[in-house]
């Protein structure tokens, strides 16, 4: 099953390892007996009908408001910028070691808590001496050293954590995938205690630089969101590009594509494989808490999100295929938009169906699943 | 991995059920509610999790999910505060709620049971979440503050009043749950379905159809994490999304592994001791700073959970099999053959 040489963590070669990764995931489907075939046909003729429907709807919406079509499939997109740098992280930690670590959430959470912290009790400037009883952001005001200094500690302390994380719970018993997946399960209920302990349950933002604009014009008289759509955005694009250069063109990736592959091989040829594990997780980390300091900015920071964050990065490499970069980046995509026309477009005539969103993504990850099980990009392990 | 079916000690499980029974007549009201009913129930969902990872190989984590389903399908059936409150008589309601619990577990299961391992886990784990947010975003069938009072089944008359009726209930349907997984274990279909579990390839030359087999597997689970949910409303004279989210996934799933995966009984052992956890654990925690207290239960869990899965992968059942020098050894699940009876239950 391990024929192909592709790995599922290699961008560039994404449509080779679609193709070959069907031929693997439908190996691994041991259900497919002889006969299948023809029944799965049925499925995919189904699902495609399904998907003609849902871009007629789409199409008659766009058409009675493109303004608002604009606005919420940016929505969508901005949404999906951040679903990837979080699942990003998930994934390349599962794609190296297959350690499915449900305490992403978490390291998620506890990094946007402590950029708010640092935020608060270091670079926060009151003006006007009454305005401190009143809400935040009336009398405080930020700069932008105030909300960089913050993103950056926060992020290396995470992933510093992540490592200690990995050093201490997981990496005396590697292999056990359902054990380690147990103890950050474990680690995760720990640490969405301490954190409703330290910080509260009342919902929090971090603020961004009071220079940054509100939003920012758009062709067609559309506003949108300045952070949103210019730096959540960019930082995706911009994370995306960096992993995707270390993963196809350092010796490092190089590593990470060759341990996905066969890790007993690397290992003997003299390749210090616990310091590539522990980068990994390093890099992991800091994306989770990366993610956590831009969503704790763009949405905001509650008990909660934690959970949140973990199913959307579930969805995101379920649908996308665990370990693979360019499978998050496009299940994130398929998540954000689902939930933003989920959110909006589900009004017909008088009926208002929007509190059933949650069903669209229910819907989303099943019609993957029953084409392919392993997710889009997705190989054996 | 050696099939963990053992021998049930009759004796010893007779002396276990007889001392359940007597135990109204021993303990306070609120013992026998709080701990000994609130154990039975939480078992039985912990027992559909157990007999699908220990039988089946696969750990589910959609067991809370299906049993929302089936308790928030009652809550709103009945007359109740809140949810739909369709009137129907509570036995009609418990049926449908299982009906339709089974027909959304079925569903899964044919949607997660073509993956396997930390897959199917990371598969059934979003189900459930799903759930969750279902139930909390449509308010028409959760109330806004869950769905409060439903009618219950004259059987178990008033809870709040007299625990015993619903006690014993709870008491006959976990026993029946247990000897009934444990006769499926042992008949023709679990057998098969162990042997799936440990070499798929080999029971799909042998012509079994391995994912028909899986997918009944998880439906057979569902039906009794769906009896586990109504007795969840039952107890709780309540059901909302909040006790339905991914912390009570999480809590069956820490049962079920302080029990031990791998022993149908030990659902029952771990509930017991989360149980008395729960109850007991916040009047003797030392309040250090926000860290530690009484507050901070969950916390106790965690450190918990994570010691017996650093220690101890065969849960507390494991733990007295090895000391017991009777195996379960290392990581997996115990191999020998175990012919001793669930220590901790005797305790009732």
């Amino acid at each position: 099953m391990s024929g192909s040489s592709q790995t599922p963590l290699d961008p560039a070669a994404g449509g080779v390892t679609d193709a070959r990764g069907a031929t693997a995931a439908e190996e691994a489907v041991e259900a497919r007996a002889a006969g299948a075939p023809r029944r799965w046909t049925v499925t995919r003729v189904a699902l495609g009908l399904v998907a003609a429907v849902v871009v007629v709807w789409l199409v008659v919406k766009a058409s009675e408001d493109l303004r608002q079509f604009a606005v919420v499939s940016l929505n969508g997109i901005t949404l999906a910028a951040l679903f990837f740098v979080v699942a990003s992280g998930f994934t390349l930690i599962f794609g190296l070691m297959r350690v499915v670590n449900m305490a992403h959430g978490s390291l998620y959470l506890l990094g946007g808590y402590l950029a708010l912290e640092m935020q608060d009790s270091w670079f926060k400037e009151e003006v006007g001496g009454l305005g401190i009883s009143l809400a935040g952001e009336a009398g405080a005001e930020y700069d932008l050293v105030g909300w960089l200094v913050p993103l950056v500690l926060a992020t290396l302390i995470i992933g510093v954590l992540g490592v200690i994380m990995q050093q201490v719970f997981l990496r005396w018993n590697q292999g056990q995938d359902l054990r380690q997946a147990l103890i950050t399960i474990a680690l995760s209920v720990i640490f969405a205690d301490q954190m409703l302990a330290a910080f509260g349950g009342i919902s929090k933002d971090i603020k961004t630089p009071t220079d940054w604009p509100e939003s920012i014009a758009l062709p067609g008289d559309v506003r949108f969101g300045f952070f949103r759509g210019v730096i959540v955005l960019g930082a995706a694009v911009l994370i995306g590009l960096l992993l995707w250069w270390l993963i196809t063109r350092t010796r490092f990736g190089k590593i990470v594509r060759a341990g996905v592959d066969d890790r007993e091989m690397v290992s003997a040829l003299g390749i210090n494989v616990q310091l590539v594990f522990a980068a990994a997780f390093f890099l992991g980390a800091v994306l989770a808490g990366l993610g956590g300091v831009l969503g704790g900015t763009m949405i905001s920071l509650a008990p909660g999100e934690d959970t949140s964050f973990l199913l959307n990065s579930l969805i995101v490499v379920i649908i996308g295929g665990m370990g693979s970069l360019a499978g998050a980046a496009i299940g994130a995509l398929a998540l954000g938009l689902v939930d933003a026309y989920g959110d909006v477009y589900l009004v017909f005539g008088d009926t208002d169906l929007t509190n059933y969103s949650i069903l669209l993504t229910f819907a989303l990850l099943v019609a993957v699943l029953a084409v392919r099980p392993l997710g889009l990009f997705g190989r054996p392990a | 991995m050696t099939a963990s079916v053992g021998r049930t000690s009759w004796p010893a499980l007779g002396v276990v059920v007889a001392a359940a029974a007597l135990a109204p007549l021993v303990f306070t009201d609120f013992f026998v509610s709080v701990i000994l009913t609130k154990s039975l129930w939480l078992g039985v969902a912990a027992a559909s999790l157990i007999f699908l990872s220990a039988y089946g190989g696969m750990v589910s984590l959609a067991q809370v999910g299906i049993y929302g389903v089936a308790g928030m399908t009652f809550a709103n059936l009945v007359v109740a505060d809140g949810g739909a409150a369709a009137a129907w008589s509570p036995w009609i309601a418990t049926i449908a709620a299982i009906v339709v619990a089974v027909a959304v577990g079925l569903f899964f299961g044919v949607i997660a049971a073509r993956s396997v391992g930390i897959y199917f886990l990371m598969i059934t784990l979003a189900f459930s979440v799903l759930v969750y947010y279902f139930f909390s975003q449509v308010t028409q069938l959760s109330g806004f503050g869950g769905v409060n009072n439903p009618d219950l089944p004259s059987l178990v008359g008033q809870p709040g009043q007299d625990p015993a009726p619903l006690y014993y209930t709870t008491l006959v349907v976990a026993v029946l749950v247990f000897l009934g997984l444990r006769y499926v274990s042992r008949a023709p279909f679990g057998l098969a379905l162990q042997g799936l579990r440990d070499e798929p390839a080999r029971m799909r030359a042998l012509g079994f159809n391995v994912t028909r087999h899986r997918i009944l597997a998880f439906t057979l689970a569902a039906f009794i994490a769906a009896v586990a949910g109504v007795l969840s409303v039952w107890y709780n004279g309540r059901i909302a999304p909040g006790s339905i989210n991914l912390a009570q996934t999480i809590d069956i799933l820490i049962i079920a592994v302080i029990g031990g995966l791998y022993r149908l009984e030990g659902a029952w052992v771990g509930a017991l001791t989360y149980a008395l956890l729960d109850n007991y654990s916040r009047e003797w925690t030392p309040t250090v700073g926000d860290v530690l207290g009484a507050e901070r239960f969950n916390t106790i869990l965690g450190v918990v959970f994570l010691i017996i899965v650093l220690l101890s992968p065969g849960g507390l059942v494991g733990l007295w099999e090895r000391v017991r020098g009777l195996g379960g050894r290392g990581p997996g699940p115990p191999g020998e053959v175990a012919r001793e009876p669930a220590p901790a239950e005797a305790a009732k």
